[in-house]
């Protein structure tokens, strides 16, 4: 039995086209969450995120197929289970998801208790009406909601923010062991993105989730949200370190440009010009030889287009750039 | 009448629905865009922000108040089409904003329609290239490609196109960058700044991100419930804001250097190991 809640082992996954094509849009994917950990993955749309989200998951739905790799979660894999199966002993219990757009994820025809209901349910077959509702007004009364009228109400009935607890206290609710937050505030205002991170504090400090994946585009969230961070790019890690080394002291081009990107209401960063990187990722249904990021790099290097880069360790973090530990790094990015 | 003022505002309201259940979207606003200004409009979601900008666009009538475009009421056009000649819009979300069933080359080319004249045939399609260059997308890249084949980012700077090949005098520019990621954020900010720049047009920008509007804005509006609470300069709004609505905007942006929620310092983490 190790210390680590979640382990993924050189995970690869891939999609299969209506045309043949082999689309791997997760690479030989390593990381190791521990106990209380809350790891951000960040990367622009396109980089695998959500691909790996579902890979971690198990959900192994075509045109989705795992290539190679092992998940393990408290030490046991939860690969090679029937999308049944998988949904009665993995999801829910050991790994639980907080959907992207979580106020469109509550079905408008049904009552919050029911659908809470058929969570429980779907899991502990014998469980009876009585202990099921008293378990419900309990778990809801404890995230802070006035449980009697919440789960009886229809998802209309009921503001954003409260939706957006239901559907958090619904996922949270056999206690899974980690909970993955598949860009929880993308959709959302500031204000009620701040609102919603602290609603998933108070759910740790209560014990209800302890480890977490947080998935997002913004690396200065991250900052305030996880302990680690790793940078993905075109289905692999670029860097992988604590916060305070990918914030601040970035070593990938890649990631010290989404850093840079970003805007702050600071006196004297009016007229400051954020990076643009301009470009797609690369497609990724042939084998690209050399640096995956070396097309868009803005300090690409003569033999960068040939030569792949492997993830190796330099200062105390994991990094897949050639240039990493040279001066040259510094140039990218106006690095706060 | 001056010539510098694009829109003028006085005791603008708009209210929805009447009697027990009426809502205020928008109450008693008065404001000045000046010409060739890029002013933002900054709010939680439901401050009535996009309701207003509705009624700058003539999609909304305002219930009363008085909105003035170039010194004129707003609906004295007549037909809509003349307001659209001059006020354009880019949305939040690209693909609702284009027909999935045709190629974008030929959505591009239909906004010609807009005008009283139509160009040649010839010149149309020049126009649209040269659009899509303004955007840095090589025409070669989209020809033939439908709406879904395109990334967010890609299908927003084709709004922007519609937006070169137009050239109105006033671009209301609704939430352009909530559906795109960083990366993508910047180069759309880029555009606005160069259609002000080179087309000089005069841009109203919504968003709910304090930051984003005090990089590209000469003027700040902040709206809370339908009404202003501030308005001022980006700078005298953001390191001096007057309203609580303001300062709990500015707090609640994610910034690196502060402390944004409280909470105990969770254990730094093991470096991670080697492969």
């Amino acid at each position: 039995m190790s210390d680590h809640v979640l382990e993924v082992d050189d995970l690869r996954v891939h999609y299969v086209t209506r045309f043949g094509a082999k689309i791997q849009a997760v690479d030989g994917v390593t990381f190791k969450l521990k106990q209380g950990e809350i790891l951000g993955i960040a990367g622009e749309s396109g980089c695998g995120k959500t691909t790996l989200v579902a890979g971690c998951m198990g959900l192994y739905i075509p045109p989705l197929y795992l290539s190679s790799g092992d998940v393990r979660i408290d030490g046991q894999t939860i690969l090679g289970k029937t999308p049944e199966q998988n949904r009665k002993e993995v999801l829910g219990q050991k790994i639980a998801m907080i959907p992207q757009g979580a106020l469109n994820s509550l079905n408008p025809t049904r009552k919050i208790k029911d659908m809470a209901t058929d969570m429980i349910l779907s899991h502990d077959e014998g469980a009876d009406k009585k202990s099921i509702s008293d378990r419900l007004s309990e778990r809801f009364s404890r995230i802070g909601l006035d449980a009697k009228s919440v789960l009886n109400s229809y998802p209309v009935e009921l503001p954003a923010g409260i939706k957006q607890r239901c559907v958090i206290g619904i996922s949270t609710l056999l206690n899974p062991k980690v909970v993955v937050a598949d860009e929880p505030t993308s959709a959302l205002d500031v204000s009620t993105q701040k609102s919603v991170i602290r609603l998933l504090f108070e759910l740790m400090e209560q014990e209800i989730i302890s480890s977490m994946l947080f998935i997002t585009h913004e690396l200065p969230l991250l900052r305030h949200v996880s302990s680690s961070i790793a940078v993905m790019y075109a289905g692999q890690f670029v860097e992988y370190g604590t916060t305070e080394q990918v914030i601040f002291d970035g070593r990938q081009p890649y990631s010290r440009a989404l850093m840079g990107s970003m805007l702050s209401a600071e006196a004297g960063q009016k007229g400051k010009k954020p990076i643009a990187l301009e470009g797609a990722p690369p497609k990724l249904d042939r084998v690209i030889p050399g640096c995956r990021f070396a097309e868009r790099c803005p300090i690409v290097q003569p033999d960068c287009a040939t030569t792949a880069q492997e993830i190796r360790i330099v200062g105390e973090r994991q990094v897949r750039c050639k240039y990493a530990d040279t001066d040259l790094i510094q140039k990218v990015g106006g690095q706060l | 009448m001056s010539d510098a003022l694009k829109f003028e505002a006085k005791g603008l309201s708009r209210v929805f629905g009447h009697g027990k259940k009426a809502t205020t979207a928008v109450r008693d606003v008065t404001f000045e865009i000046k010409d060739k200004e890029i002013i933002s409009l900054v709010g939680q979601s439901g401050c009535g922000k996009t309701v207003l900008a509705k009624m700058l666009l003539r999609l909304e009538t305002p219930t009363s108040g008085e909105l003035l475009f170039n010194g004129k009421p707003i609906a004295a056009a007549g037909d809509p089409r003349n307001h659209w000649r001059q006020v354009q819009a880019v949305f939040q979300d690209p693909f609702s904003c284009f027909n999935q069933f045709f190629t974008i080359r030929s959505q591009l080319k239909s906004s010609f329609r807009l005008f009283e004249t139509k160009p040649s045939d010839k010149e149309m399609e020049d126009r649209v290239d040269q659009a899509l260059l303004n955007v840095n997308i090589k025409p070669k890249e989209v020809e033939g490609k439908y709406p879904f084949e395109l990334s967010g980012g890609q299908m927003q700077r084709m709004l922007l196109a519609r937006i070169f090949i137009l050239k109105p005098q006033v671009l209301i520019a609704d939430e352009p960058t909530s559906m795109v990621d960083a990366c993508s954020r910047a180069s759309i900010l880029d555009y606005l700044m160069k259609l002000k720049q080179e087309l000089s047009m005069t841009i109203v920008f919504v968003t709910h991100d304090i930051g984003l509007a005090y990089y590209v804005s000469d003027s700040l509006y902040i709206m809370h419930q339908g009404e202003i609470v501030e308005r001022g300069t980006p700078d005298d709004v953001t390191q001096r804001p007057k309203s609580d609505v303001t300062k709990q905007l500015l707090d609640d942006i994610p910034d690196v250097h502060r402390e944004w929620i409280k909470r105990d310092a969770p254990k730094p983490p093991d470096p991670p190991t080697p492969v």
